[in-house]
């Protein structure tokens, strides 16, 4: 292959695809194409990833056992424990807490705080993290967080929004506890101190989303989840909480019914610790990092299931398990950023998606998987996309047009983080338009909870993430960082409850990885594989392939 | 709708391979030497400095976290071949070139003040109080080179002086706090604690909560929907599908 001619970013040949985009942008200005009937959705969504032949299997094991989940997500649920019983000394105790929280996202550190404002002690409670403190999707949430606060808009409209958009699927319980707690919590961010995009007058700055019928969405520019996180991490610092980094954990204890702490496994120098508590909470986030169907993904490094595998052995329920979101627009070019995230804000404020031909092809705010499905269909079906120098399809998303929308200096202010990503690779989104395919993105499903948080094991919480049922088959944007602030919320209080209610010793004891092993191996489950995989692998295979294990 | 030849599954998972399960020689045309921590190792022309140290064979426990330019967790020093210029960068947001040597930081030891923001006083003299060295700055930019995010450092560091919020929240907000900055200040600030604190003084006192959203609160608190609520929740999914479908639209 030729060395290829680059201009402000883009090879020559694609340049020459960009004038097609121009040349009908004046076209476009005021026309949107109209949004799908019910069965368009239906039609489209036969090609979506978790719909498309292949895939998937029935789980052999567990609680959830016979239910479909896509393969990678069995063969870590169908994996042997990287500790067998009695390779770990469960005598000495580390650390003897109330709650254990494992994972510090939103919805971890926001636990931490509502338990300490519930009455538990700060040294009474624990946050242990995978990686640093934050290492976690929320940071990297761009779009927003969804609260019904203006006159014209109610819970109600924010429910229906919430529970079309997951196909009618939501545990109803807690999708109302959703959206009727989102008002408490932004009341709450705001009293904290984060910083919302604002209108002249000082009201929150609300903006539509893919599935929203009413302006909803609060920004922070497109830093939302980076700004409402670390004002959560400053205050969890300022109350001088107790919290480990880089200490996964690795097994739930229990004490025979119910989760009585967990084992932490230092990720540096491999050593372990026990703690032992009285409520456990995880907190651990989603799962892009499996890349399920071979998609990369808008993830951080350490999504990578743990805390379902950990909750599945002492025999958690999941739901919708089966349900992946795909992000509409990640990134298709160029190859370094290819996966990550372009919020879909940058629809809501007026880009659209193109095709090989300039033409508008989809309505831009379908709700996600929808949104991806027509996106793969014009690239795979229509053969209407764009290739890459590597190989890969993607459309246009015409960036360009916000400006024209919203006024020029526009972009610099809301989309900062977007404009900083492309320069980066010499590229102008204010000018030019940007190659997007869909992305793993989100974990639909999980956990199984209460409007508390609480599971059907005694002793475990789940927040986050990792739960499932309160976004059904599809989550809406601007509903996962309010997932985390309302559920890590009630956990946290929750927990408290529990906590002051419950008197005595707990016993510690990892019989149930046993019990798990035994069902595995009656299954037919052969031994190749462990979990939780804590992170993954992306060493180069020339590299891997001369590696030689010596400590 | 699939393509029956090849699925068109499979056809996106081998485009996109290399992103997912590390990198193959085979696929790749065009070369580059880095040094990390002053070893030479060849790898594929158009990585980042992170996808460059996985398929030279590192894999991070330390030095990584978001993989997105959100985290700060992969801060990196690095030179240039014929470059006397000590550059910064985070490894997943920076373009691996051939001949650059480097190092990551992946820790910033520095102490984070311990306030309350609902009791403290909405003036400068918070700074003062909690990071007193901030009176050291002596302008020379440093910090602002330094700072991956190219956000004017020094700048907001001269409006915590002035106690002028909003000014140091304007021009902070991107911060990612990798700690960049903290390293590299010959006046051993912490410009990015400055900031937070800033910001959070900001977020409450200057803009505090709306009314609209204190209006909204006390509704729900008071139970205003939750009759309607409870007819909702108990609705059948037929119900439901026509009231999503029927529901009206806010126009852009």
């Amino acid at each position: 292959m030729a060395e290829l001619k680059y201009i402000e970013g883009y090879p020559e040949n694609i340049r020459k695809e960009i004038d097609k985009v121009t040349k009908t942008r004046e076209k476009r200005i005021n026309y949107t194409p109209p949004a799908m009937t019910m069965k368009e959705r239906d039609e489209v969504l036969r090609i979506h990833p978790d719909y498309a032949p292949g895939g998937k299997r029935e789980l052999q094991v567990g609680p959830n056992k016979g239910n479909l989940a896509p393969n990678e997500v069995a063969d870590l649920l169908e994996a042997y424990p990287l500790i067998e019983q009695d390779e770990v000394n469960i005598s000495q105790v580390d650390y003897d807490t109330d709650i254990l929280i494992i994972g510090g996202g939103l919805a971890g550190t926001s636990a931490a705080l509502w338990a300490n404002d519930s009455g538990i002690a700060t040294e009474r409670i624990l946050l242990t993290n995978k990686l640093r403190h934050g290492d976690a999707n929320s940071i990297m949430a761009e779009g927003g967080t969804q609260a019904a606060d203006r006159e014209v808009d109610s819970v109600m409209k924010h429910y229906i929004d919430t529970i079309g958009g997951g196909h009618f699927e939501n545990k109803p319980d807690v999708a109302r506890a959703l959206v009727e707690d989102a008002p408490l919590i932004m009341k709450w961010l705001c009293e904290l101190g984060a910083i919302f995009d604002r209108e002249e007058g000082g009201d929150l700055a609300e903006k539509l989303a893919g599935g929203l019928s009413v302006k909803r969405m609060h920004s922070c520019r497109d830093y939302t989840g980076l700004e409402e996180f670390r004002v959560l991490r400053d205050e969890f610092r300022t109350r001088e909480i107790p919290y480990l980094e880089h200490y996964p954990a690795i097994e739930l204890l229990t004490d025979g019914d119910r989760v009585t702490g967990a084992v932490l496994w230092n990720l540096e120098t491999g050593e372990y610790k026990i703690v032992r508590a009285k409520a456990t909470i995880i907190a651990t986030g989603g799962y892009g990092r499996l890349h399920i169907r071979g998609f990369p993904t808008t993830n951080h490094y350490g999504a990578t299931f743990d805390g379902v595998v950990l909750a599945y052995r002492v025999g958690a329920k999941l739901r919708d398990i089966d349900a992946v979101q795909y992000h509409p627009t990640g990134a298709a070019y160029p190859i370094q950023i290819v996966g990550y995230l372009l919020t879909e804000k940058l629809r809501g404020s007026g880009a659209q998606p193109v095709n090989a031909d300039g033409e508008a092809f989809v309505y831009p705010l379908e709700p996600r998987d929808v949104e991806a499905s027509a996106i793969i269909r014009e690239c795979y079906v229509r053969n209407k996309g764009i290739v890459t120098p590597t190989g890969l399809r993607g459309v246009w998303l015409d960036t360009p047009l916000i400006e024209i929308k919203n006024g020029k200096g526009y972009i610099e202010k809301a989309f900062p983080g977007m404009i900083r990503m492309y320069k980066r690779y010499d590229i102008d989104i204010r000018k030019d338009p940007v190659l997007v395919f869909p992305t793993l993105h989100y974990q639909n499903g999980g956990i199984e909870t209460d409007p508390a948080g609480r599971t059907n094991v005694d002793g475990l919480w789940v927040a986050g993430e990792v739960s499932g049922g309160v976004h059904g088959k599809n989550r809406l944007m601007g509903n996962s960082t309010l997932d985390c602030l309302v559920f890590g919320r009630r956990a946290g209080m929750s927990t408290a409850e529990y906590v002051k209610a419950h008197k005595g010793e707990n016993k510690i004891a990892l019989d149930h990885v046993k019990r798990y092993v035994k069902n595995l191996e009656q299954a037919g489950v052969k031994c190749t594989r462990r979990a939780p995989i804590i992170l993954p692998d992306y060493r180069g295979k020339a590299a891997l392939a001369r590696m030689i294990d010596v400590f | 709708m699939e393509d029956n030849k090849s699925p068109i599954m499979d056809r996106i998972a081998e485009a996109n391979k290399a992103a997912t399960t590390g990198i193959d020689a085979k696929d790749i045309e065009n070369w580059i030497t880095i040094h990390i921590m002053g070893k030479a190792y060849k790898v594929p022309a158009d990585l980042t400095i992170l996808t460059a140290m996985e398929y030279a064979g590192y894999k991070f426990v330390r030095g990584v976290g978001c993989r997105q330019g959100f985290c700060g967790a992969c801060a990196t020093v690095f030179r240039k071949k014929g470059d006397y210029k000590l550059q910064t960068g985070m490894a997943c947001q920076t373009r691996a070139e051939d001949g650059m040597y480097l190092v990551q930081i992946p820790f910033t030891p520095a102490e984070k003040a311990i306030y309350d923001v609902t009791k403290e006083p909405y003036e400068a003299s918070v700074f003062i109080r909690y990071y007193p060295e901030v009176t050291r700055c002596v302008s020379c930019n440093t910090c602002t080179k330094a700072c991956p995010q190219d956000l004017e450092v020094m700048d907001y560091v001269q409006a915590a002086i002035r106690g002028d919020f909003d000014g140091l929240s304007d021009i902070s907000f991107d911060c990612i706090q990798c700690g960049l900055c903290a390293m590299r200040c010959p006046a051993e600030i912490v410009q990015y604690h400055v900031a937070q604190l800033g910001r959070r003084m900001f977020g409450r006192y200057g803009l505090g909560v709306p009314d609209h959203l204190r209006k909204r609160v006390k509704e729900i608190t008071e139970g205003k929907f939750t009759d309607e609520m409870n007819k909702l929740v108990s609705c059948s999914t037929e119900e439901l599908r026509k009231i999503y479908t029927e529901r009206e639209k806010e126009p852009e």
